[in-house]
């Protein structure tokens, strides 16, 4: 007997309705419906989530004092995102922002413990480049094995973030130790390699990286849309063909493009130990790497939705470290409610993208 | 202790340490033959982990322990399963946004059994463990060399095992295991040749996913002797996903390739100091730098049966042709 095939009655209809606005706004729903869950696994704790976000929002931008320490945790976050976003653009899955903070990181400390009796603002200077190019060239490995023989990325980039994790590790407890000190640690910095403060008005002195951020955000507005490399990247990522065919030097655009990307990443390394952390450590990176592709994807790539976006994420880390403290909730309580809200999101993308339809009845 | 002596510790620990690596591989194998690409086998394990050593505490029970951590490492890949099969988002973001979640959840309910117990009372029976940790067969065991090589691991070990060898089976010689290859492999086909490839995705991703669940309950329960601690999974899910190319996504060869990761990861303890003397910080890099090698040659190499099914990464959407 023949099988009978029907066509199920509801399918799914691409749209292209949705304006800019209306899709934010979707995705505001999506945040909101995602701290509505949290909530409700908040409140099976015992603990009554409205006094708990008021208290994170307090925490976080209550006061001057407090803002500075959101602005702080803004700018490497921020500018990690432009970082793997640039990649991104080019569907180039760099993972491995974490390392490349690090790499930068350590580069940068080698001039500040070893070279300090340059003048401040130069050697300031010489630890930026070296961040930058540190940085750049461990992002360029996984680029040239991508180029050359098609490695896969994802999983290179990943690799080697615990490569240089545990190199900075090493450098701890052996060559760079700190010999005074109890435990294995790495001594402070000198006055010049620490980074000077400037005013940030409405807040008070912030360590000068952010200015590094709202320059680099206008950049990379600038890049993406009005110069030839920015073209060239984003049609290399919407498909790797026409740029061939379109004569575009498809392997150095992506080598150049992850430089890049890999150098912004280390030059936040360089601002982290140079700013707050006044010395190097393995906790330089602290996971920034794997929050920036979250927030890259929630910002579909675009600078200013990167700030607005990596915003909102400092606001609710330092709303954590604040809500640990006054309600003694374990720390981890950030990263599931990370979770909740990118996976609210993630699925709310589908409805900004299909539409479900429902046939009409057809007589056979 | 003699050489031999020492050579035969060197193996016994390799294999304690590669049985968590190998139900993360063999879980994620199972799930990249259905076409996606699940970057969240840390986060499973994870939960596999945290729940392992709920189930096991709660109820004072293996059986429940083990049903704990398959169901919430299945849990897991479901959220995961209905975010990108159903609503078709990116595998990459929801499998790495998994990992930050099931991180998150096991150190968040770790903290707080331990916070809401009186000190040293949160740890796991006798009697469960007696189960679980490595068996003491009498004569058998007893037996030199063999003994140690074959007949006293954990019954999870001779399980993955087992689980390897059939889903070798599964995948080659069975009818469900060539469809869901085909759905891997190019779904489109396997959907005009009657396939559903919603489900076939939805049940091999769920049950990766608990299989990845028992990588973790045995690093809680076995490698950790049902201590719990925090950040105990430690990067072995990110290694497992390594192992998936290495093995070329053969369930058999995922065996020797866990085997080898596992002894590099304890190399450093079985190394007399007065031989070779690595800093740790720089051994515990070797089983990264292994992977990395593994990937430049694999892709070098590029033979057509031993690459990742076509299909993963893209979410198939039927009226998109």
């Amino acid at each position: 007997m023949p099988k009978t095939y029907a066509l199920s009655r509801y399918h799914l209809v691409q749209r292209g309705d949705m304006s800019t606005f209306q899709t934010w706004l979707f995705r505001l729903f999506a945040v909101f419906g995602a701290l509505g869950v949290g909530g409700i696994f908040l409140l099976m704790l015992g603990f009554n989530p409205l006094h708990i976000y008021w208290t994170m929002l307090k925490g976080s931008l209550g006061g001057p004092g407090m803002q500075k320490e959101t602005v702080k945790l803004m700018i490497p976050l921020c500018l990690t995102t432009l970082g793997v976003a640039l990649a991104f653009k080019m569907r180039f899955w760099n993972i491995g922002a974490e390392g490349q903070i690090c790499a930068g990181a350590i580069a940068a400390s080698y001039f500040a413990y070893f070279h300090n009796h340059l003048p401040s603002p130069l050697l300031l200077f010489v630890m930026a480049i070296a961040a930058i190019i540190a940085g750049g060239l461990w992002g360029l490995i996984p680029a040239y094995f991508k180029t050359r023989y098609g490695t896969n990325e994802t999983l290179f980039t990943l690799m080697l973030n615990y490569i240089v994790l545990y190199f900075i590790t090493y450098l701890r407890e052996g060559p760079w130790r700190n010999p005074e000190g109890g435990f294995a640690s790495m001594p402070r910095f000198t006055k010049q390699a620490r980074l000077p403060e400037v005013l940030l008005p409405g807040i008070g002195n912030v360590h000068i990286g952010w200015i590094v951020m709202i320059v680099a955000v206008v950049w990379m507005f600038i890049y993406l849309r009005y110069t030839k490399q920015g073209y060239e990247l984003s049609v290399v990522g919407e498909n790797m063909m026409t740029a061939r065919y379109a004569g575009m030097p498809v392997k150095r655009i992506v080598m150049r493009t992850m430089f890049i990307s890999a150098g912004i990443c280390g030059l936040v390394g360089m601002l982290q130990v140079a700013g707050p952390d006044r010395q190097l450590t393995d906790a330089v990176a602290n996971g920034r790497g794997f929050t920036a592709v979250s927030i890259a994807w929630l910002s579909r790539l675009s600078p200013f939705g990167i700030m607005i976006v990596s915003f909102f994420f400092s606001v609710m880390q330092k709303g954590f470290s604040m809500m640990q403290t006054e309600f003694r909730i374990p720390g981890s309580m950030s990263d599931i409610l990370q979770g909740i809200i990118l996976f609210f999101v993630l699925g709310s993308e589908f409805f900004i993208r299909f539409r479900i339809a429902v046939r009409k009845e057809v007589k056979a | 202790m003699t050489f031999a002596q020492q050579l035969l510790a060197f193996f016994y620990a390799a294999v304690l340490a590669s049985v968590p690596l190998l139900y993360g591989t063999l879980g994620e194998i199972l799930i990249e033959k259905s076409g996606n690409l699940n970057l969240g086998v840390e986060g499973m394990m994870y939960l596999g982990a945290i729940f392992g050593f709920l189930g096991g505490f709660i109820f004072d029970s293996a059986a429940m322990a083990l049903l704990f951590a398959f169901a919430a490492g299945m849990a897991g890949a479901a959220i995961y399963a209905f975010i990108t099969v159903t609503l078709k988002a990116n595998q990459n973001v929801t499998g790495l946004t998994l990992t930050i979640f099931g991180t998150g959840a096991a150190n968040f309910i770790g903290e707080i059994i331990k916070d809401s117990h009186a000190a040293g009372t949160v740890f796991i029976s006798d009697k469960v463990k007696n189960v679980l940790l490595p068996l003491d067969m009498g004569i058998l065991s007893d037996i030199p060399v063999i003994g140690k090589l074959l007949f006293s691991h954990s019954i999870l070990t001779y399980f993955v095992i087992i689980l390897s060898v059939s889903m070798s089976i599964y995948l080659n010689r069975s009818r469900h295991g060539l469809n869901l290859r085909a759905v891997g492999e190019n779904p489109a086909a396997a959907d005009a040749m009657g396939i559903s490839v919603s489900k076939y995705k939805y049940i091999h991703i769920l049950l990766g996913g608990g299989i990845c669940g028992l990588g973790g309950a045995y690093v809680s329960l076995v490698t950790a002797v049902g201590n719990w601690q925090p950040n105990i999974i430690g990067g072995q899910g990110w290694i497992a996903l390594a192992l998936v190319i290495f093995s070329s996504w053969s369930p058999t060869r995922a065996i020797f390739g866990a085997l080898i990761f596992g002894a590099l990861s304890v190399l450093r303890l079985y190394i007399p100091k007065n031989i070779i003397d690595i800093p740790g910080a720089l051994f515990s890099m070797l089983p990264f730098i292994v992977t990395c090698l593994v990937l430049i040659f694999s892709s070098i190499k590029q033979k057509r049966e031993h690459q990742q099914p076509a299909g993963c990464g893209v979410n198939f959407f039927r009226e998109e042709r």
